[in-house]
């Protein structure tokens, strides 16, 4: 082989490597400006949700349980004021057949490989897409690399990861494990092109249409159990495609009058590419290092043009401190009776706070808990946790500062979602949006692209512009 | 330790040195290479510390130090955490009340 492989050679070739790694050509649907077609893309490249259904149905994935957290929405009642107190449902995730709700994701993404003849799946990923994408390549007969960024320069490794590692390794798979650093998209594409397997990206259209089915099952659930649908749901957000898939999947269920949150884990002040920094933290994704970044330019992915958008659908955002969650989840364990992951949990957390703003009439939706097990589980993660020196008590998790200790909340009252103001995110999504493009005006389109892009109106992507001194053509 | 040709290894590279690695990386993290692990069988007979050439799980080829024969996994349940008791001791108390529960 004479092909230059130097980082910089490699990343130039990043465009045509991707093309024939996903079987995608994003051009089709851009404008040649800010905005591109994304439904049109949805509907091209995705599959319908019958499809979706059927595809999943057959390797196992989906038709979770629906469970009533009784004895959460009791705790939560005793500390809201009187009235108030939602009913509070866990849509129970970790029952897919690779303990998480990525099996959603995995399975349209493997079918669609296997369908155009791919050998094999890659998927750049620390987190439960791994082992869905090795549990879906293993029941459909095809080889899989999953590339994790798992050690710091010490080799000490996050314990979360590396059970994710031996996960993927128990379904076949092979695990490439690197330090810390955004380079990983580099092994990520070397992989690609010397194997010829598919791109499994969790940005694909068929990896997000993939999790439409989360969110019309929970609506059917609902309509089942209850006679209506959900007031409120609770999507754990990272990059974005839990809650864009979720949020479209209401959408295709007619259930138009949820309300979509979003809640991350609060890691504000750590920086994710930093290998001094990288086993500071407790969480390795449902956080606001992911979830921040990939809302305010989504197609920073490993595809050209991401299909999670969560700007697109959130109606609020919220985040919940380190501790908060790590409560949550012994809380879920002591008073449910069901061990699940930490990460997981983040959206409980959340509302099991919000739960206490909502009268008791309405009912709310954390909608996916993750699997546990040794490394993944909230007594391993506390202990490396004071292992690298970050102080763990009671207090307010308020006070919590992420990479220097993590906040058990003293009393349950003290676990209080944060709103992060939308809006901000918002006008900086439209900002990078002119950034990127390089453009002094855009059209009409563009215009219209922004307005659904952020969930907004005209007079808020026109106030933006005219700040930024952009003009309008047409 | 003597490793056997076909044995299952874990073997360590370099992917990037210190000085290439990406403009956009961290100060920190530039001081620092980019490394590697990854398994496979051993293609022939070698010393831990030698480098060495394995096939992986999907027949690839890889070049690296060799590390551990037969790689383990050695993560569990962490040291046990004894705050976490309270946890579930104050909620019972807030839900149930004292005697109640008993």
């Amino acid at each position: 082989m004479n092909r230059d492989m130097s980082y910089e050679a490699v990343m130039g070739r990043k465009n045509e490597i991707m093309k024939k790694a996903i079987g995608i050509d994003y051009e089709v649907f851009e404008s040649g400006s800010v905005a591109f077609d994304y439904e049109k893309m949805m509907k091209e490249t995705g599959y319908s949700l019958d499809e979706m259904q059927q595809i999943q149905g057959s390797t196992g994935v989906g038709n979770t349980p629906l469970l009533e957290m009784k004895n959460l929405t009791k705790l939560a009642r005793k500390l809201a004021p009187k009235g108030k107190g939602a009913r509070i449902f866990l849509k129970d995730e970790a029952s897919n057949p690779s303990g998480s709700f990525k099996a959603r994701r995995a399975s349209n993404a493997v079918y669609h490989a296997k369908r155009l003849g791919y050998k094999g799946v890659i998927a750049a990923t620390s987190g439960n897409y791994g082992a869905a994408v090795a549990s879906q390549a293993a029941m459909q007969g095809l080889k899989c690399i999953i590339v994790q960024e798992c050690y710091d320069s010490k080799g000490m490794g996050q314990p979360e990861i590396i059970e994710k590692a031996r996960k993927c390794e128990a379904y076949g798979a092979e695990v490439i494990q690197l330090t810390v650093g955004p380079e990983l998209f580099y092994t990520f594409l070397n992989l690609l092109e010397e194997t010829g397997y598919f791109n499994a990206s969790l940005y694909t259209p068929f990896g997000i249409a993939g999790v439409e089915t989360l969110g019309y099952e929970i609506a059917m659930q609902f309509r089942e159990r209850e006679g209506r649908d959900p007031d409120v749901v609770v999507c754990t957000n990272a990059g974005g495609g839990n809650l864009t898939g979720t949020a479209r999947g209401l959408i295709k269920a007619g259930a138009n009058g949820v309300q979509v949150v979003g809640a991350s884990v609060d890691l504000s002040g750590l920086h994710m590419a930093s290998d001094s920094q990288f086993n500071k933290k407790s969480f390795t994704t449902g956080h606001t290092g992911f979830g921040i970044p990939f809302a305010t330019w989504p197609d920073r992915s490993d595809v050209p043009r991401s299909a999670a958008r969560p700007l697109r659908y959130i109606d609020r955002y919220v985040t919940v401190a380190q501790g908060e969650v790590f409560y949550m989840t012994e809380s879920l364990a002591q008073l449910e009776g069901l061990e699940r992951g930490p990460a997981g949990n983040t959206s409980l957390a959340a509302a099991f706070s919000l739960a206490q703003e909502l009268d008791e009439d309405k009912i709310i939706v954390a909608q996916e808990t993750e699997y546990t097990g040794a490394g993944k589980h909230i007594q391993p993660q506390l202990s490396f946790a004071r292992d690298n020196g970050i102080e763990i008590f009671f207090g307010n998790p308020k006070e919590e500062v992420p990479g220097k200790n993590i906040i058990f909340p003293k009393e349950p009252r003290f676990i209080k979602a944060v709103d992060i103001d939308v809006n901000k995110l918002k006008k900086s999504y439209i900002k990078n949006c002119i950034e990127k493009s390089n453009k002094k005006e855009i059209t009409r389109e563009d215009l219209e692209f922004l307005v659904k892009d952020t969930k907004s109106n005209i007079e808020f992507v026109k106030s933006i512009l005219l700040e930024n001194e952009i003009n309008i053509l047409g | 330790m003597k490793a056997c040709k076909g044995d299952w290894v874990l073997i360590h590279n370099i992917v990037l040195k210190a000085s290439e690695r990406a403009p956009q990386v961290p100060a920190d993290t530039k001081e620092v290479p980019l490394e590697c692990w990854v398994k496979g069988f051993l293609q022939s007979d070698g010393e831990i510390g030698e480098e060495v050439e394995v096939k992986t799980m999907t027949g690839r080829t890889e070049k690296g130090k060799l590390i551990e024969v037969n790689p383990t996994h050695k993560h569990n349940y962490g040291k046990f955490v004894p705050e976490l008791l309270k946890i579930g001791m104050d909620l019972k108390e807030v839900l149930y009340g004292g005697e109640a529960h008993e």
